[in-house]
């Protein structure tokens, strides 16, 4: 058989991926989120995200962040060449303090959702999304 | 020394649920070596409903040999743990006794001799016998299809799934939920559920578009039976997509959504079910975290992975339930539902053992139906084997290396990849090899027999991704197959690795030469999930090959090493 040229596109994206994977939280990352938190402490839990355990197309990976009575929620993909994917700023009036979005993951990597809580505290929760060579 | 049985009876008791499994009973029958219809179907009678659960029949309307795995290792929590003990430790583990009909049934040794002393396992008309008797026992038991019910044979390949439709709505089953059928594609799935008699179940099955519940396929369904108010909920093969081909049914979305699977049980429970069962297939290992995730479930009734357990397996309040697969079992399971919560169970898991259990006339006749248009293609015969013939187990089974050598000689390449998958019946020493046995071993619907050049560096990739997706330590990073066989080609793995590091020693077989990453070998396989693959269907090829060979004999396969842990 002759690859399709978006085969061979897949083919060599996830043969990149052996020498990388997988992504995981490092110092960038960690700056961007004491960016955000202005060095404060960051508990784990009150933030909830929601994403595929195994993407099923890591092109498009729908996610969603919830914290309840939050002002902010940063969501970071620690393994994409730039990590920052949103922050989603919620105001006093804001019906719901959710968000939902899809998202593009160059490859296995933890996503990262960081809350800005009403009492100006911070929560994180982390997830790792696995993308596969079909996926 | 406390027995396994009382150890699970203590722990039930340690939670306020009382349970029994037909285990018990089934160790007399292997004690006496003798087996009838009435021993197999005995039952106590108990509680107020009953469950009955098939799955995983992978279009296996007729009698069949199926050997159970002799490797299958569990990985993390799940090392050393049911379902991943064979052989010997699992019949030890549930005093099983050696050359009994349980160790035939449910384990892999001798297989070959036992086959010839216990003979075929599984037919949809044993079944509907076992179904019936059940039925006149306790009229309104439950029948729950678990899935990979409309795929895995000629007849079902040339009727798209027809022939199964037609023969299980003769047993009236009341739910299903999917895996497999969704490969026949969105439109011919949406077609037939449109007419199908009874609930088509996924809490799972999402629209990829707008990722909400998809149209067709409700989270649950209510039944009314014993005076109690039932939920099943349906979760459906969470990996789709990644494991079969995704652009053959683009609308849907899957995944686990454990968390939806919580807000479904709440709902349930909050419109008065009295009992949530959850119908899936998921694999036993997902299910088993799901359970200890999601609260509410009292019965979780196992599919995807093919185990046979004797007994449930508990956790928290929840029963699992593991029903095997290709026909070979029935599980029942009675319950006792009172004051709006399961007090207690008797469970059987029920062997169809095709010579005892006689054969219902009615189906009998639905099945032939549909296989007589097809008989004479079905009946020809291809070649015979010297050897057994059979697929499961973590890294090979010899009908995946006779699948491989086809390959390797058919399509002239170095090297050959075969999908890891667990369906496809044995085939016992001395019998021919009619194209319906190459059918059962081969059939889906992207059976192109490709021909390419991988790089020695990509073919790692690959197999590291193989073995992450059946070793990660997480059960929800698991899509529930084997790894991928290879032909032409030796490794070694070290399953405790992370990914990226498990495989090592790569072998070129042919010249003995380790694998060049920077070098591109010639690699033909089969069943890849890409759209647009190109090369003869696979059945041909093996075809092909067998008729070359007369009589076929696979040599024990020695090329993968697997690394003492």
């Amino acid at each position: 058989m002759q690859f399709t040229r978006r085969e061979t596109l897949a083919l060599g994206a996830g043969a990149a991926l052996v020498t990388v994977l997988p992504f995981r939280a490092n110092a960038a990352i960690e700056d961007h989120v004491a960016e955000f938190t202005g060095g404060a402490e960051v508990a784990e839990g009150g933030v909830t995200l929601t994403a595929p355990e195994i993407a099923e197309n890591g092109n498009t990976v729908p996610i969603e962040v919830a914290a309840e009575g939050a002002s902010a929620i940063m969501v970071l993909a620690a393994g994409n060449p730039t990590p920052p994917v949103a922050t989603f700023n919620f105001g006093p009036m804001a019906g719901a303090h959710r968000a939902s979005t899809r998202i593009r993951l160059a490859g296995t990597q933890d996503i990262i959702a960081i809350a800005k809580l009403a009492d100006g505290s911070f929560a994180r929760a982390s997830q790792e999304v696995k993308v596969t060579i079909g996926g | 020394m406390i027995s396994r049985r009382d150890f699970l009876q203590a722990s039930m008791a340690a939670s306020a649920i009382v349970g029994a499994s037909g285990f018990g009973n089934w160790s007399r029958l292997a004690a006496q070596q003798a087996l009838s219809q009435d021993q197999l179907l005995e039952f106590d009678t108990f509680g107020n409903v009953t469950l009955m659960h098939l799955t995983d029949i992978h279009a296996q309307l007729v009698p069949i040999y199926f050997r159970e795995p002799s490797v299958n290792f569990g990985v993390g929590p799940n090392r050393g743990e049911v379902p991943h003990l064979t052989g010997a430790e699992f019949r030890r583990f549930y005093g099983i006794e050696d050359g009994s009909p349980s160790h035939y049934a449910l384990t892999s040794g001798d297989f070959t001799a036992l086959a010839r002393a216990y003979g075929r396992m599984g037919g949809l008309d044993r079944i509907a016998t076992v179904v019936n008797a059940i039925r006149a026992d306790r009229p309104d038991a439950l029948l729950l299809d678990g899935g990979d019910t409309w795929h895995g044979s000629y007849t079902c390949y040339h009727t798209a799934g027809q022939d199964m439709v037609n023969a299980m709505n003769g047993l009236r089953p009341d739910a299903m939920t999917f895996h497999w059928e969704f490969t026949l594609g969105q439109e011919r799935v949406r077609e037939i559920v449109e007419g199908l008699p009874f609930a088509a179940l996924g809490q799972n099955i999402f629209d990829a578009t707008w990722d909400e519940p998809a149209e067709h396929f409700k989270p649950y369904q209510f039944f009314e039976r014993g005076g109690t108010k039932i939920a099943v909920i349906g979760q459906a093969f969470p990996y789709m997509p990644i494991a079969n081909p995704g652009w053959m049914f683009p609308d849907y979305s899957f995944g686990i959504r454990d968390e939806n699977m919580q807000a479904m049980v709440d709902e349930v429970r909050a419109q008065g079910a009295e009992l949530v069962v959850c119908l899936s297939h998921n694999g036993f290992d997902v299910d088993k975290k799901m359970a200890g995730i999601v609260t509410g479930i009292d019965v979780i009734l196992s599919g995807h992975t093919h185990d046979a357990l004797p007994e449930p397996v508990l956790v928290g309040d929840t029963i699992i339930v593991a029903s095997g697969s290709n026909g070979k079992f029935v599980s029942r399971v009675d319950l006792d539902v009172s004051d709006g919560r399961m007090m207690g169970f008797r469970h059987k898991l029920i062997p169809i053992f095709s010579d005892v259990i006689a054969p219902d006339p009615e189906m009998t006749a639905l099945v032939q139906a549909q296989r007589a248009p097809f008989e004479a293609e079905l009946k020809e015969v291809i070649g015979q084997t010297d050897t057994l013939l059979y697929r499961r187990g973590n890294f090979n089974g010899s009908w995946d290396d006779l699948i491989c050598e086809a390959l390797l000689s058919e399509r002239d390449a170095e090297i050959a990849l075969s999908p890891g998958v667990r369906w496809g019946p044995s085939l016992i020493p001395g019998q021919d090899i009619t194209r319906e046995d190459i059918w059962n071993v081969t059939e889906l619907t992207y059976p192109e027999a490709y021909r390419t050049e991988m790089t020695g560096e990509y073919l790692k990739v690959v197999l590291e991704d193989v073995a992450d997706n059946i070793f990660n330590p997480d059960p929800y990073y698991q899509q529930g197959g084997d790894m991928v066989r290879t032909g032409g080609l030796g490794y070694r793995i070290d399953i405790s690795k992370p990914q990226g590091e498990r495989i090592s020693d790569m072998t070129l077989l042919k010249t003995g030469e380790r694998i060049d990453p920077a070098r591109a070998y010639v690699v033909t396989g089969w069943a890849s999930v890409n759209e647009g693959t190109e090369g003869p269907p696979i059945w041909d090829v093996v075809e092909s090959h067998i008729r070359k060979q007369g009589t076929v004999t696979v040599p024990d396969n020695t090329s993968v090493e697997v690394a003492d842990r």
